[in-house]
């Protein structure tokens, strides 16, 4: 092969090289890191020496915390914040989209706005509202209605930490999985709606059905995958709220909080890392099934 | 119940968007409410901040919580404005890094064919996927061994990768016609040449787009400082609103906190208001096959 066609060869990947390398450093090669920590025992100190699966048979049959604990709250808040957050931005997306111009662009900043705040700053303001003495604001108004008597200690109390990090997480859903779901309905051919009401479709409903999903599937697709995301990201948030990891009674403990407590509390890498790598198949599974779902039949 | 002419996307208002407005405007009240809720606390003098019962309006705004978040700083060792500068620096380097290796990226996986490609946008696919915070430990480790950690280049390098980023972009190419580049290349432009005259101008929505998306990554940053950074010198401006803010035992606090989190909040608004056409149109096409 002459010089000029080995240089036309390689201009893709030198246009890629930058990208991808950062990619790998920082992205894949972390993950197999990640894998082949797991099967060690590691205090971050002296060499790692192997264990085999050790830390994934006592994850599950001994660390009586996980089990009790930490998968049950993972479990709720991911039901709840993904599948719950995606279902909030599809309608409000909608919503929006059947609305003009000028009100739309200011709802649409509002409802997207909290997505812009850093999340555990923003936890600052909601101990403030949840906060447990008089000055609590959601205290002070279920005081005032005479909804209860004493104040609730929200954010250190076993039953509602869980229910208020649920509560803002859900608050903060709408991210960019939400604008490209708006974008998507506003660019819907109109012809196509046309053509649906002379084929007897008669409501928004029906509407919805059979016209909007089909249409923008590659976009609730890509919405899929950002909530599911976003559900695991912000599952750092009880830590924040509560000011502790572990956070009080575990109550908000959840996988993310684990690996923290475990990799930088505990100095116990391996096992951090093979909790590590049990939540990363977990985004993986659920992302693929968003795939799945979503795959042109 | 009948549908208007046009019930997406509507030019003109009717009766029946009234349910819709009905259900969207309590939901946005909702949203805005704990973002108004730091604006007036913000601006609370201490008397209104002690006030019992709480009062959720500010009635005479003041810039005391703001002079004392500075002055807090001009007791300790390092002044805000090391943090400020610190945390635009880095947003600055992320911004210019991301953004040409992004597009360059883009622009090979979308129009150019070679082996691997298929693999790459897979691998990028995933990447979407990973959330930083359970990679924390070999991530850390890496970092450790590369020997940045403590410098400025850990908060720039470990930011660079963006993998919506790359996937807004790729699908933006993908709308260019073919016919475009190929008109370049008769021309005799060569393939850096293609990118830079034709591929640029027609991306720059999507740029800045993805611009907004590093921006909000990098600026509320918390995790690089938190993990990497043991010298005060070298933490940012959300780290230290963050560590200011963490200590909201004290009713005087939580007017520091309100503050800081205004502080920090506020250039993302201006830039996404800025932008917000450049966003949509940029997210119409954000969706993946």
């Amino acid at each position: 092969m002459d010089l000029k066609r080995l240089k036309q060869k390689s201009v893709p990947y030198i246009f890629v090289l930058p990208y991808f390398f950062f990619f790998f450093l920082f992205v894949a090669i972390p993950v197999v890191i990640a894998v082949i920590l797991s099967f060690t025992n590691f205090n971050a100190i002296q060499t790692p020496s192997f264990v085999g699966i050790k830390n994934y048979v006592d994850l599950f049959l001994q660390d009586e915390i996980f089990i009790r604990y930490v998968i049950p709250n993972t479990v709720v808040f991911a039901v709840i914040v993904g599948p719950g957050g995606y279902l909030l931005s599809f309608l409000l997306a909608w919503a929006l989209s059947q609305t003009t111009k000028g009100p739309r662009t200011i709802l649409a900043l509002i409802i997207y706005s909290p997505s812009m705040t850093a999340g555990t700053t923003m936890a600052v303001i909601w101990k403030v509202l949840f906060s447990g003495d008089q000055l609590g604001y959601i205290n002070n108004i279920l005081i005032r209605f005479d909804i209860i008597t004493e104040p609730i200690i929200f954010l250190q109390s076993k039953k509602f930490l869980l229910p208020v990090m649920i509560i803002v997480a859900l608050w903060g859903s709408m991210g960019v999985g939400f604008l490209s779901m708006l974008a998507g309905l506003l660019n819907i051919d109109p012809s196509l709606y046309e053509a649906a009401r002379i084929d007897g479709i008669r409501n928004r409903f029906q509407e919805m059905i059979y016209i909007t999903i089909p249409s923008i599937k590659p976009q609730m697709l890509f919405g899929a995958i950002m909530a599911i995301v976003n559900a695991f990201k912000q599952s750092a948030i009880g830590v924040s709220l509560s000011g502790a990891n572990p956070t009080p009674n575990y109550a908000g403990q959840l996988m993310v909080n684990h690996i923290s407590d475990y990799g930088f509390i505990r100095y116990e890498m391996g096992y951090a890392c093979a909790v590590s790598v049990i939540l990363l198949l977990i985004i993986w599974f659920f992302s693929k099934g968003a795939r799945i779902l979503f795959k042109e039949d | 119940m009948a549908i208007g002419q046009n019930s997406a996307n509507p030019r003109k208002f009717q009766k029946s968007q009234l349910k819709i407005y009905a259900v969207l405007i309590p939901v946005a009240l909702v949203m805005i409410f704990p973002i108004l809720y730091i604006v007036n606390h913000a601006f609370k003098p201490m008397e209104e901040l002690f006030a019992y019962p709480p009062k959720f309006f500010v009635s005479n705004p003041s810039l005391s919580n703001f002079y004392k978040l500075i002055r807090a700083t001009v007791t300790s060792n390092v002044p805000v404005a090391r943090y400020l500068f610190n945390s635009i620096f880095i947003t600055i380097c992320v911004l210019v890094f991301t953004l040409t290796f992004t597009t360059m990226a883009a622009y090979a996986l979308s129009k150019m064919n070679f082996k691997g490609r298929k693999f790459l946008l897979g691998l990028n696919d995933i990447g979407l996927m990973f959330v930083a915070i359970a990679l924390q430990i070999p991530r850390y480790l890496i970092v450790d061994k590369l020997g940045i950690h403590d410098t400025y280049y850990v908060h720039i390098l470990s930011l660079i990768v963006l993998p919506v980023g790359l996937l807004l972009l790729k699908q933006f190419v993908d709308g260019v016609p073919d016919s475009l580049i190929e008109a370049a290349r008769i021309d005799g432009a060569g393939e850096f040449k293609t990118f830079t005259s034709i591929i640029i101008p027609m991306l720059k929505p999507a740029m800045a787009t993805v611009a907004i998306l590093t921006f909000q990554e990098v600026w509320n940053n918390l995790e690089t400082s938190q993990m990497y950074i043991d010298t005060d010198a070298f933490k940012t401006f959300a780290f230290y609103m963050h560590t200011l803010s963490s200590n909201t035992n004290t009713v005087a606090g939580q007017g520091l906190a309100a503050a800081a989190t205004l502080i920090l909040f506020v250039p993302n608004v201006v830039l996404f208001i800025i932008m917000q056409s450049k966003v949509m149109s940029t997210m119409a096409t954000s969706g993946i096959k």
